[in-house]
């Protein structure tokens, strides 16, 4: 059975590949298993928990429902591209540090690809709008509290907060 | 949940990809955004021997106003709606309803003929086709046919397109500037497909007090989206807070079949869509009365 | 440096790789010439296999073996239970099902391919036939028996009936001046960590050891299992739980993958790796919570309790992998903060052709709490008592302990509350939530048409789960502290929290002690992390352990350098003399010096003991109690049945909190799990034992939309049961979240207590129908 097989040109954090890819590999796998870009993680392939959140062409994906072969000129980045290995945390992981927000660190890349995404935006979002915002990844360990202080401060310089009423409250 | 074995291809040009179609004897599906298909095939419920990928072929997608119609090209990005600022200003119910349709992620891949080629009844999209009477343009071997909102939507996840045949583009006829629209789903989280969902468009009359006229499109509540075509003629010449508005809308409401699912039955969804098309008529009449005070100032 | 690292809320030291994607999570693991797994499931939940051919997934290309029962020979044998009951008829998991299938998802066969995309095809290449057997349709039909016998042998399917009881409930009810009886129910749900599982297994054939990398939260007990039923010495298996995506229970069962995997890689003599994915997982790994409870409340009319009786139905699936446990821990926590003397207790655990269930984080407890809370509620609605009122009348004081509850607990001890302060923890919550003004305003937003409800429940959770924990402390030649911990990780950050201990411990800075987890080559015996037991027990090991190294560094230093060890002090990874910095020996040095520099080398005579090393254990009495009360508000929506909370506020006392902000994550974390059980979390089976609910689309999980951010106050009571006065913190966010959520709605709906919610969770159709029930709406 001959496979399916197609040349990708594209570039992952910024650096150019070529690779031969069958037709039907998810682009999760490509960049996890081809490329050793172990970073992006996989939770539930269909689209739903946003642990293998990418950004394509500046955008979030979700790089379980992509086929490698999408990625054919186009701009990938994951969170090995953040920050260089040597370099410091950046502001927005130093935030999710501080904040204590993972735990586990299952989903944290695709939080941070997400958050990334939203910080380039530079639309100044409430905490309400940056809850709905993340509301396309799961977490299961941290409750997501940490995770929006972090987000908060690093958009609005906002402190973070011992309990929230919702901004609906009476 | 890998996909299944198949053929991926990206033609370059629409013909190609129709050729394509013939040749898989309808064994092959379109790729547009993947958001609703690729789920589908990790899960292996869908198989389809070759993929198309529509990405290629140039000209299937942007926004154009034109003579009173919004023409958006079937592979024109949900984010590219959702950002619009002449979509905002001229056909604001539409980017109301965008950040409801899924994620982020979801909308940066997703398109706005996938959404309606996938027909799903519980979806934003097909339902507001339906409120502004949108007509599908569909290319085929034999050329392009034009097809209008009620002969689109065929049942649950099955819309009119034969296997052979590629939606290129859809043409959604604006409202009146002065008239009031309103917006609402009920969703057990957010981002999840509506529970039920309401669209509506209203216009007073010269008086100002009045409806003149009213459409109404429910998602959610059928095996297609459903526009109240029957209900819409009885709502003209009432005042809002009549209360003969909730008596259609109950009349209405009785007449839908939603489905029954592990979110909720069919007698939940109809009183949901009950309310919805109430307040909705409401609301998008306050909206039109809003808008209309400028003008009655200036008179 | 603080002055103490434990109660300093120290960043972890986990956080730098994992925010980098530089975690090592079994999927992120390579071996040259691996090949990949699949496990091909049953797709029907009850039948009789009549035929299997898998020789055309044999022949598809890429496909390298397919074992089925047959090829594993005695391999394939039920698994031993690793914690027994001495009522309960129990059937453990085989490794592939032979005869009868009876789950949807059981394993039949196991695929070894050169990637998982193969492996996947291969099942449509699998030839097999069922003669179908009658599922059970629900749980009530499961204890009806008759056509539909799980384990024919055993007549019906009751795996257990069991129960405890103390005093004398009939004169305790005979003496009431009110009963109250209540039917609940609350619906099975599944931890669902976002990583599922995994095995990697790596056959060494130069040593003949095994290395199976897994994501299991016991790495010991899973070593232990594997060498049981693959017939090895243990000797020749090394597991280790690498970076682990959440564990919350389900992660420390052992699963029939963590034989064929490891059996399959010996055989094939390569590394083999299988990862679960999501839609199998729903399928394969355990589920909890199903259960119906009819309780009856006798108390006299000023609220105070005299007695209860409780009868509840526990479905545990299609086998018992871990035991009955679940009911087990449900029956002994009903009782709660309060004084109730009399109570009468009996669980039946029945087999249901469904996923097997074992804890999930909560662990039968929030079914407990929901029982108890709500019939507390009740009871002061039919006495017109304010609900904070009758808690506060039955309250266990702060004055009572060690309080002697009169139940066994599940360690085989007396239960014993040894801390604690619940009329504390009530009223720091009700302050912060503002209860007292709360029915005004409830009042004033029901006139504008807008339906607010408050909500509470308090709850007991006994936690640091003995026999043991271990760790394992030695110096390096380098004069660095490492430290191995019978603990595994799943994110619990036991990599900084027990480094906070050990510091303190030996008055070193944090930053010259690395702490390892998860390794069976690390220390010799260890359990693992489960039932919020580490830190109370891997961190008092530590604390042992680190507090023995410090001596035995001081004696030896004293030993080399001819000085008392009263004189001698560790500063700047230098033993010196006290004030003396010349008379000094560096650690690296002084480990080399104390365990033999060179073949011949002369040790003093008056050390003690060879190198720095020690290997301390840990052992809980019994276990220590942790409590906590939560406090919410909630608006609903009664067009949809939507409930949004408004406002979380909690009490929670772990004891001394060893890193505040972990604790804390601990707690909200938790709580979001609570409110998935509350609100979002149901799985269905249909009549034929089909999961409906098999993928994220139909089973939710709460957002960052649907969790606020609780307020939590602490509440200080230390044990008095260990080194640290720590008690446990995972699960006291979960376990009386869905009874406060629940009762909150209630309250929003019908202040006047006029009608009841009696199941969780709650789903925006059953409070749409309640409401519509209440008002007699057709």
């Amino acid at each position: 059975m001959t496979a399916d097989r197609h040349a990708v040109a594209f570039t992952l954090n910024g650096t150019p590949f070529e690779r031969t890819v069958d037709g039907r590999l998810l682009l999760s796998d490509f960049l996890r298993h081809d490329l050793e870009h172990t970073g992006t993680h996989v939770g539930c392939e269909h689209g739903v928990c946003g642990s293998c959140t990418v950004l394509v062409d500046g955008n979030p994906a979700r790089s379980c429902l992509m086929l490698a072969v999408q990625a054919d000129g186009r701009a990938v980045e994951t969170i090995e591209g953040l920050t260089p290995d040597a370099a410091p945390l950046s502001p927005l992981q130093a935030a999710f540090r501080k904040h204590h927000a993972l735990q586990c660190g299952y989903c944290t890349p695709g939080f941070l690809m997400t958050a990334n995404a939203l910080l380039r935006g530079a639309e100044h979002l409430s905490r309400r709008e940056i809850r709905e915002a993340l509301s396309g990844n799961l977490c299961r360990c941290t409750g997501y509290s940490g995770i929006v202080d972090a987000v908060d401060e690093v958009m609005n310089g906002a402190p973070a907060s011992n309990g929230e009423a919702d901004p609906h409250a009476v | 949940m890998k996909p299944a074995p198949f053929d991926y291809h990206r033609p370059a040009t629409l013909d190609e990809a129709l050729a394509l179609l013939e040749r898989y004897e309808g064994d092959a599906k379109v790729l547009a955004g993947g958001q609703s298909l690729i789920p589908l095939m990790n899960m292996r419920l869908a198989r389809p021997a070759a993929l198309i990928d529509l990405e290629g072929i140039a000209g299937l997608s942007g926004l154009r106003f034109e003579r009173g119609r919004l023409h958006v090209g079937a592979m024109t990005r949900h984010m590219e709606v959702e950002r619009s600022a002449a979509v905002r200003e001229r056909i604001g119910i539409l980017s109301a309803a965008m950040p409801y349709v899924g994620h982020l992620a979801i909308r940066s891949r997703g398109t706005f003929g996938g959404s309606l080629a996938h027909a799903d009844p519980a979806a934003e999209l097909p339902a507001l086709a339906t409120l502004f009477d949108a007509t599908f343009t569909i290319a085929g071997a034999a050329g392009e046919r034009e097809v209008p909102w009620n002969e689109f939507f065929i049942t649950f996840l099955t819309s009119c397109l034969e296997p052979a045949e590629i939606l290129t583009g859809i043409a959604l006829t604006l409202a009146p500037p002065q008239a009031g629209w309103s917006f609402h789903e009920i969703a057990r989280r957010h981002g999840d497909y509506a529970l039920a969902g309401c669209g509506a468009i209203v216009e007073l009359d010269a008086g100002g007090d009045r409806i003149a006229s009213a459409r109404v499109a429910l998602f959610g509540v059928d095996a297609t989206p459903v526009r109240l075509l029957a209900a819409e003629p009885a709502f003209a010449g009432r005042v809002p807070s009549d209360a003969a508005i909730d008596d259609i809308a109950a009349d209405a409401a009785a007449n839908l079949e939603p489905a029954t699912d592990v979110h909720g039955s069919t007698a939940f969804r109809r009183d949901i869509a009950r309310r919805l098309i109430a307040s909705g008529i409401r609301e998008a009449a306050t909206q039109a009365s809003q808008r209309r005070a400028p003008e009655a100032l200036r008179a | 440096m603080p002055s103490s690292w434990v109660g300093t809320p120290v960043l972890r030291r986990e956080d730098d790789r994992l925010l980098r994607g530089h975690g090592r999570f079994v999927d992120d693991m390579h071996a040259a010439g691996m090949l990949h797994a699949a496990v091909y499931r049953s797709p029907v939940a009850h039948a009789r296999i009549t035929s299997l051919d898998v020789s055309g997934a044999r022949d598809l290309p890429g496909v390298r073996a397919v074992f089925t029962a047959a090829d594993l020979g005695a391999v394939n044998r039920p698994f031993p239970l690793p914690v027994p009951h001495p009522k309960l008829r129990a059937k453990t998991p085989v490794p592939l099902a032979s005869g009868t299938v009876r789950y949807v998802g059981e394993p039949i066969a196991l695929i070894v391919a050169d990637d998982r995309y193969i492996a996947e095809d291969a099942f449509d290449h699998i030839a097999i036939d069922f003669e179908p057997l009658v599922a059970t349709p629900s749980l009530a039909g499961a204890l009806a028996g008759g056509d539909c016998v799980i384990h024919p042998d055993l007549g019906d399917n009751v795996a257990a009936r069991f129960g405890q009881s103390y005093g004398d409930v009939d004169a305790a009810f005979a003496a009431a001046d009110i009963v109250v009886r209540e039917r609940f129910t609350s619906d099975r749900g599944s931890g669902q960590p976002i990583e599922t599982r995994a095995v990697f297994a790596v056959p060494d054939a130069n040593t003949g050891i095994i290395t199976v990398w897994d994501t299991t939260q016991s790495p010991h007990v899973a070593r232990r299992l594997m060498a049981a039923t693959l017939d090895l010495p243990e000797d020749q298996i090394h597991v280790i739980a690498p970076d682990v995506g959440g564990g919350f229970g389900p992660k420390v069962v052992f699963y029939p993958e963590e034989v064929l995997v490891p059996f399959a890689a010996r055989a094939l003599k390569r590394p083999i790796k299988f990862v679960e994915d999501r839609l199998e997982h729903f399928r394969a790994t355990v589920h909890e919570r199903e259960q119906v409870h009819d309780v009856e409340l006798a108390a006299s009319a000023d609220g105070t309790l005299l007695g209860m009786r409780v009868r509840i139905v526990h479905d545990t699936g299609a086998y018992v992998p871990w035991g009955v446990i679940v009911p087990f821990i449900t029956l002994t926590t009903i009782p709660g903060p309060y004084h109730l003397p009399n109570y009468d207790a009996e669980v039946t655990v029945v087999y249901t052709n469904r996923v097997p269930v074992t804890p999930h984080r909560g662990a039968g407890r929030p079914q407990a709490v929901f029982s108890m809370e709500r019939m507390l509620d009740r009871l002061a609605g039919e006495l017109h008592l304010d609900r904070a009122e009758i808690r506060r009348r039955n309250y266990i004081g702060a004055d009572e302990f060690p309080y002697d509850v009169g139940l066994i607990f599940r360690d085989g001890s007396p239960m014993r509350y040894d801390s604690g302060d619940y009329p504390q923890a009530q009223q720091t919550a009700l302050e912060h939530i503002g209860y007292d003004a709360f029915a005004a305003h409830q009042g004033e937003q029901r006139a504008l048409g807008r339906f607010i409800g408050i909500g509470m429940a308090a709850y007991v959770e006994g936690t640091g789960l003995g026999p043991h924990e271990s760790a394992r402390l030695r110096v390096d030649s380098a004069g660095k502290i490492q430290i191995l911990s019978g603990a595994a990780s799943q994110g619990q950050g036991h990599e900084t929290t027990l480094a906070q201990v050990a510091a303190d411990a030996l008055g070193m800075p944090m930053e010259d002690i690395t702490v390892r987890t998860g390794d069976t080559a690390g220390v010799p015996y260890g359990i693992g992390a489960f039932a919020s037991r580490l830190g109370a027990l891997a961190s008092s090991a530590v604390k042992i352990g680190a507090t023995q190294l410090r001596e035995r560094i001081l004696q030896a230093a004293g030993s080399f350098l001819e000085v008392s060890p009263d004189d001698l002090e560790i500063v700047d990874g230098s033993v010196r003399v006290t004030g003396t910095p010349t008379q000094s020996i560096r650690l690296g040095d002084l480990a080399v010096a104390a365990s033999g520099a060179f073949p011949g080398s002369t040790l003093p005579n008056d050390l003690a003991e060879i190198g720095l090393e020690t290997t301390a254990y840990f052992r809980p009495a019994q276990s220590t109690y942790a409590s906590g009360f939560h406090v919410v508000t909630v608006e609903v929506d009664p067009v949809g049945g939507i409930v949004t909370i408004l406002k979380y506020v909690i009490s929670h006392d772990c004891g001394n909190a060893i890193n505040p902000l972990i604790v804390e994550g601990q707690v909200q974390g938790g709580l979001a799990a609570g409110i998935g059980g509350a609100l979002y979390e149901r799985t269905v089976y249909d009549e034929g034992g089909q999961l409906v609910s098999g993928s994220f689309v139909d089973y939710l999980l709460p957002t960052s939309a649907e969790v606020p951010a609780a307020e939590i106050y602490h509440i200080l009571a230390p044990t008095p049961l260990n080194p640290l006065g720590a008690k446990g913190a995972g699960e006291g966010g979960t376990i009386p979240a869905p009874a406060a959520i629940v009762a909150a709605v209630e309250n929003a709906l019908w202040p006047d207590g006029s009608f009841h919610l009696h199941a969780f969770p709650l789903t925006p159709e059953l409070v749409w129908q309640a409401a519509r029930d209440a008002c007699g709406a057709p």
